[in-house]
């Protein structure tokens, strides 16, 4: 890929093909193996032809070893150990770090297969698909982790179509010297979310550069997902009189993010919202067939995606400040350091747009979800040829709320 | 939130919108100055101007700390980045802003010059600290509230013989910048005994005040007493007033009461911070650390004497500027930006052909357009275009919202 071309690495893929019958047509039995199977402590000593026949093609050999276990000097070391260049070199210690690390946490049946790509049938629908490259620091925060991000963020982009997601690719990028303890904890955590959001990772790929030349690990994942017939959600079908409704508090996790930041030295008690709405938009959908926008306010905030969705739509929206739900914990944070909470980060909220007629339909759906719990109607959609968001403040004034500019700068006094 | 709802309540700014209403005098105008950017930023963000009378102006003033820097120090900065292979730290705000040749901290950063975001002067020793290799040099700027911080850095690297550390110092005085202001001001309907005095009195430069709300965070340091000059020598009304929107109204209605009554005092509206002789522990600090400069640029005031300070010679080893000397070059404006005349409240962001065609938050060619402090940015921000049943529309023809118009569409193609 891209991303290593023009730097020394090393590249193995992990994919697989599905066999053409079984759970190739049925991705509800393979996520449910995956589930029941998948994610268990696998040691080197079973289960690992997989990758040994990968190995094999790699390296141009006969495709006699297959089959064969393989052995590793010594387990890697994951409590001193950290990632160096030949782990991403295409040898054993790249194999060592895949059986031993990513099949651990991620493997399933789809994966394990040992081809240079996962084959299967799509089930009946439309397909669906989002990327989503992650990027954080720090790779740790409260509430989540850069593992759980990369599932949540292209599981949640998928999602905000009305789509169940059904598998993920991930790309992960390591930086020379990153901790194999904090790679563990990151695919571990990645497992989980995936396992969770009912997600199979069925294609993978490694890649090490030097250190400097990274952030530790970036993670990019790819998802796809499957759209049942007569559900239409897209960013250019709101209307006027349809209402906007938030799924809960905004800003949790830009502040959290920030929080933990090294050279901010406040701790707040503010974790990030990270999580996989799936759940929270099938019960939405089921309640409510003809809502008509959804969308994730995740980088410029709840401000930017509004603003979005009306030139999308090609639409004004009016906005009531006392209705979005904001933490004072996140209101008090912004203060201090001069932010919008209208312009900080989320990563587990969702922004609806329905008929006003059936917003208490759906608020009610939304509020009966644990990840819906403070769900509001904070507007409605108007009329207007400059596609402006308008908020009647707390105050009792208006303003625009416009686009974010750049990055969100804290004021100097 | 506790101690900030309570300063932002719509019940209490109806009420007060109303008694402003009652006090003010149909038959005269009210051009109120709000010197700090934090004003501005209030009154735009929450629709102060709405609740106003429509005889009631609140004109902007220079009160931004990065839209005051002249072009050149940025320019300097980016050099000593540049030429001198430092660690530059500076606050967020400053990023953005324009400096010669299309260039900014932000671009500069890009090209290779080792630029970082701090949040606070402590950041930059603790950069200093863990890189001794380095040279470290905090971009100093801000009024009165951001120099005692700056003071304790240069206070503590002393103490701690941190040899890579030093201040490029930007530091300027709020009161000379208000002198200049008023100075140049016309005296508005009924001018006070001063009001003809300064350079531009009365001319085309001048802007019309009948009043000043005064700054609160600088006047947390400096206190209310230095300001006593506005009312004796300029003959015009002032009053502390905090950051939030009831303080901005509250300070309004003070300044109505002293208009109608003819009084010419120095109130303080933010007695929860403010007291009439400030932080003497900050003072004596500042004291210390820097001396006056006998003269400083500010972006669109020109120079001004004794309206800044430089470190003490006592300190003069920490001081950047001699440290790290660049060659001097010549810093250009870019061509029809009006910051300069918006900065002394002459112009209104609007009036300036920049306004919403080329200058965007987005793409920002004066530095009032780059700080949420800034006139211009809040005009764009939160006030270019208005409902009609918002009230009085705020430099909102036609043009402006089509070229915002057209502005925003090229800003989301890509």
């Amino acid at each position: 890929m891209a991303a290593g071309s023009d730097q020394p690495t090393g590249e193995r893929r992990l994919s697989a093909s599905a066999p053409a019958s079984g759970s190739a047509s049925a991705p509800d039995q393979s996520s449910g193996q995956a589930s029941d199977q998948s994610f268990g402590d696998r040691s080197v000593e079973h289960g690992s032809d997989a990758g040994d026949r990968q190995t094999a093609q790699k390296a141009g050999q006969a495709a006699g070893s297959k089959g064969a276990a393989r052995r590793f000097a010594g387990r890697l070391d994951l409590k001193r150990g950290a990632v160096d260049m030949s782990h991403g070199s295409g040898g054993r210690a790249m194999a060592q770090l895949i059986d031993e690390l990513f099949y651990r946490y991620l493997g399933n049946p789809l994966l394990e297969q040992g081809n240079d790509q996962a084959l299967f049938q799509p089930p009946p629908g439309r397909l669906v698909t989002s990327t989503d490259g992650h990027v954080i620091s720090p790779l740790f925060f409260p509430g989540g982790d850069i593992g759980s991000l990369a599932v949540h963020g292209t599981v949640n982009d998928v999602v905000m179509s009305g789509a169940r997601p059904l598998y993920l690719t991930a790309s992960f990028i390591l930086e020379e010297g990153l901790p194999l303890a904090d790679l563990d904890r990151i695919v571990a955590s990645m497992g989980a979310a995936a396992r969770a959001a009912g997600v199979q990772v069925v294609a993978g790929d490694t890649k090490v550069v030097e250190r400097g030349k990274g952030d530790g690990c970036f993670i990019a994942t790819t998802g796809i997902g499957v759209l049942p017939d007569g559900i239409e959600i897209a960013g250019e079908r709101a209307r006027p009189g349809d209402a906007i409704l938030v799924s809960g508090s905004i800003g949790d996790h830009g502040v959290a993010i920030l929080s933990k930041r090294e050279n901010l030295g406040f701790e707040t008690e503010i974790a990030s919202d990270s999580q996989a709405l799936n759940d929270l938009v099938a019960a939405m959908i089921d309640a409510v067939p003809g809502i008509h926008c959804l969308r994730d306010p995740t980088r410029g905030g709840l401000a930017t995606t509004l603003n979005e969705l009306a030139l999308q739509s090609q639409v004004g929206m009016l906005i009531r400040e006392p209705a979005i739900p904001v933490r004072a914990e996140v209101n008090g944070a912004c203060e201090l350091l001069g932010l919008d909470p209208l312009y900080v980060a989320n990563e587990g909220k969702l922004i609806a747009i329905c008929p006003g007629d059936q917003a208490e339909n759906l608020l009610a759906a939304m509020r009966a979800h644990p990840k819906g719990q403070d769900a509001a109607i904070i507007g409605e959609v108007v009329e207007d040829p400059h596609h402006f968001v308008q908020m009647e403040t707390t105050f009792g004034g208006s303003r625009i709320v416009d686009w974010l500019a750049g990055e969100q700068l804290p004021r100097i006094c | 939130m506790k101690y900030i709802d309570e300063f932002r309540d719509g019940e209490l700014a109806r009420a007060l919108a109303q008694r402003i209403a009652d006090e003010a005098d149909p038959g005269r105008d009210y051009r109120l100055m709000e010197f700090c950017g934090g004003h501005t930023h209030a009154i735009f963000r929450y629709g102060v101007q709405d609740l106003m009378p429509a005889n009631l102006r609140f004109v902007h003033g220079p009160g931004c700390p990065v839209c005051v820097l002249p072009m050149a120090r940025i320019d300097q900065a980016i050099a000593m980045a540049l030429e001198h292979e430092v660690t530059l730290c500076t606050y967020g705000d400053l990023m953005r802003v324009p400096a010669s040749e299309r260039k900014s901290l932000l671009k500069a950063k890009a090209d290779g010059a080792d630029i970082r975001m701090i949040y606070s002067t402590q950041d930059a020793l603790a950069a200093a600290r863990s890189a001794p290799e380095r040279q470290v040099v905090l971009f100093a700027i801000g009024f009165e509230t951001t120099t005692p911080p700056t003071a304790v850095a240069i206070k503590a690297a002393r103490a701690e013989g941190l040899e890579n550390f030093s201040v490029f110092c930007n530091h300027v005085l709020t009161p000379a910048a208000l002198g200049t202001i008023l100075a140049s001001a016309g005296g508005g309907q009924d001018p006070g005994q001063g009001a003809d005095r300064g350079a531009g009195a009365q001319g085309e430069a001048g802007v019309q005040l009948d009043g000043i709300l005064g700054p609160s965070h600088v006047s947390t340091v400096i206190g209310s007493r230095p300001y006593e000059f506005v009312p004796s020598t300029f003959g015009k009304p002032v009053v502390i007033a905090g950051f939030e929107p009831l303080d901005v109204m509250q300070s309004a209605l003070m300044l109505i009461r002293q208009i109608n009554e003819g009084r010419r005092e120095v109130e303080n509206q933010y007695r929860r911070a403010v007291t009439r002789d400030g932080n003497r522990k900050a003072q004596a600090l500042m004291a210390e650390v820097f001396a006056p400069r006998e003269t400083f640029e500010w972006r669109g005031l020109g120079f001004l004497p004794n309206s800044a300070l430089r470190i003490a010679d006592a300190y003069a080893d920490l001081d950047a500027e001699q440290r790290f000397p660049v060659t001097p070059r010549t810093s250009r404006e870019i061509k029809g930006c009006e910051c300069p005349s918006v900065l002394r409240g002459v112009m209104e962001p609007t009036d300036c052909k920049l306004f919403g065609t080329v200058c965007t938050p987005e793409n920002p060619m004066g530095a009032c357009m780059v700080s949420s402090e800034g006139a211009c940015a809040a005009y764009w921000s939160y006030g270019r275009f208005r409902a009609p049943v918002a009230g009085p529309a705020v430099g909102a023809s036609q043009e402006t919202a089509s070229a915002a118009r057209a502005s925003q569409d090229s800003a989301v193609g890509v």
